[in-house]
């Protein structure tokens, strides 16, 4: 694995190739996603990077029609709501990400508890290029 | 570790000050906060003079982004004439002004200033709703953003999180509403005064009168209900859950209890003061409450001797609905998972046992956020001294007030406790 720093810079160019990953401490082993270059909990400071599974449940989410100006840009608007949320990963740590492939119409329809797997969204390109973390609904 | 807090000698508040409360297109921020000081100057009872006020604590969330400008401790000091007297600007988001008085009260309890000036000020109608939206987002985490999450979208979150846990539905954030817009009309500073009841009587007159089909709300719910009337935010929230866009300014006085009698014989004191910082969203340890906000609740009620009992009325930092719902909880006034049902029960109306934003809170007063902190506690000020009115809360013996603030999406809060002797 090349060798990124263990912060956001890392994280997003892990994120670019795919790779849903957080920090392990050595000191008291809690993974952080993203990850965090300083225990909060045990303030040791060696970390490892650490891939997760990319699955997890829902734990809270909205489905917003007056969106983040990056989300209006990309055509979002009250008659096209998007939907957002808290993931907690089969590993325990929780992340945020859009939530796709979920009615946002119709929110009531989404269920907290559901159980997610991740999907990056791309966007961009060469050097604006950027990925957006993302979860959708596992058929079951 | 941990230590009980005191202050080192006595503080009481003996003035106070607001502006009114709205989008104005032709008043800045130094307009409002001379209209909320000149209120302050009529509010002491036996008169201030300036000369005598030794430093000014200003709150300002991000006047920075609205107005393009920063440095406003200065530009204020200079504007009431209170230079060269130190002024300093704290900022904790939309707890910023809670954070002044803070300062104020420790920078006399230290000994150091004997009369300090508090107080915060926010200009955001200037811009449109969407840059509005995205000054206030500076408040929150990074990841939220990307994530696409608006700060409404994150209460949003919550309240799906408490929902789930707690089995309340949005039902219940329609009765925090519905309370708010019922002491609004009793308040002639806030920004929005009308209940309900009475925006329904609005619209169907007019609808009538316009020859346009009449709505047939049967409730006020029923009214709330309606996408038409009540457009969704960020579901499960929609218009009625989110406080406005607001301008305006707040300011109290703060002085050593030893010298108070030289400005009134009836100062409030100030016996509870508390502080916490949380964590962003997806790294709190439970969606369904504030960290922040129960560690400032710790301190204060230690610090005091009270508990959540003796608090009779309380303004509570109602940003957002469920906001409200989280807060009365974290603030020992109900247990977890109770709040909702509290709120159903009416025992947090003006008239119920523990009465909750009895000034419409920010969601009706209005949310100048930089203001925020000051005004809530400018409600409790005015509460225990009968200057309330209409909304004054109906207990004999009305002796004990707190107010709470809270920054961003919880980062930082406050909880403040003022009692009259
Ligand atoms: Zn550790």
């Amino acid at each position: 694995m090349a060798e990124k720093p263990i912060n956001d810079y890392g994280f997003e160019q892990f994120l670019n190739e795919g790779k849903l990953m957080g920090s392990m401490c050595n000191g008291c082993e809690t993974l952080y996603v993203p990850p965090r270059s300083l225990c909060p909990g045990c303030r040791h400071s060696e970390m490892e990077w650490t891939e997760t599974a990319g699955e997890g449940r829902l734990a809270a989410f909205t489905s917003i029609s007056i969106g983040t100006p990056a989300m209006i840009k990309e055509g979002y608007d009250r008659n096209n709501p998007y939907c957002s949320g808290v993931v907690e990963l089969v590993e325990g740590a929780r992340v945020v990400a859009r939530i796709e492939g979920v009615d946002s119409i119709h929110p009531e329809t989404v269920e907290v508890g559901m159980r997610l797997r991740v999907k990056f969204l791309n966007q961009g390109t060469d050097d604006d290029r950027g990925t957006v973390l993302a979860f959708s609904p596992i058929e079951e | 570790m941990y230590k009980k807090r005191k202050l080192g000698r006595g503080v009481a508040m003996v003035g106070a000050g607001m502006s009114s409360f709205d989008m104005f297109s032709d008043k800045d921020s130094k307009d409002l906060f001379a209209e909320a000081f000149v209120e302050l100057n009529t509010s002491v009872d036996k008169g201030l003079d300036p000369a005598d006020i030794d430093a000014l604590y200003l709150g300002n969330f991000t006047n920075d982004f609205f107005v393009r400008q920063s440095h406003w401790g200065a530009i204020l000091s200079d504007s009431l004439g209170l230079v060269p007297k130190p002024a300093t600007r704290t900022e904790g988001a939309c707890a910023s002004s809670a954070l002044a008085f803070r300062e104020g009260v420790f920078a006399i309890a230290s000994g150091f200033y004997d009369v300090v000036l508090v107080g915060g000020v926010e200009d955001m109608s200037k811009r449109s709703t969407e840059e509005v939206a995205e000054g206030l987002a500076l408040a929150a985490s990074p990841y939220e953003r990307k994530a696409g999450l608006t700060f409404p979208g994150v209460f949003a979150a919550i309240a799906t999180a408490y929902f789930e846990k707690y089995g309340a539905s949005r039902e219940h954030l329609m009765n925090v509403t519905i309370k708010s817009h019922a002491n609004a009309p009793l308040n002639p500073k806030a920004q929005f005064n009308l209940a309900i009841r009475d925006m329904m009587d609005a619209k169907v007159k007019r609808a009538k009168s316009q020859g346009r089909a009449v709505p047939d709300w049967i409730d006020e719910k029923d009214f709330l209900r309606d996408a038409r009337a009540n457009p969704p935010i960020a579901w499960p929230m929609h218009l009625f859950d989110c406080c406005p866009i607001s301008d305006g300014a707040a300011c109290i006085l703060l002085v050593a209890e030893e010298i108070a009698n030289r400005f009134t014989d009836d100062p409030l004191h100030v016996v509870g003061l508390g502080q916490g910082s949380g964590r962003a969203l997806h790294s709190a340890d439970d969606l369904t409450y504030f960290e922040a906000t129960r560690h400032a609740a710790k301190e204060a009620y230690d610090m005091s001797g009270l508990t959540p009992e003796d608090v009779q009325f309380a303004e509570v930092h109602d940003c957002f609905s469920i906001a409200e719902i989280l807060h009365i909880e974290d603030l020992g006034f109900f247990k977890p998972g109770e709040g909702h049902k509290a709120v159903e029960e009416g025992l947090t109306r003006l008239d119920g046992p523990m009465p909750v934003n009895t000034s419409g809170g920010l969601k009706c007063k209005g949310h100048p956020v930089g203001a925020t902190g000051a005004a809530q506690l400018i409600e409790v000020w005015e509460q225990l001294r009968d200057k309330a009115g209409r909304r004054g809360v109906p207990k004999s013996d009305l002796r004990i007030g707190a107010a709470h603030n809270l920054g961003g999406t919880g980062g930082t809060c406050t909880f403040t406790i003022l009692e009259r002797r």
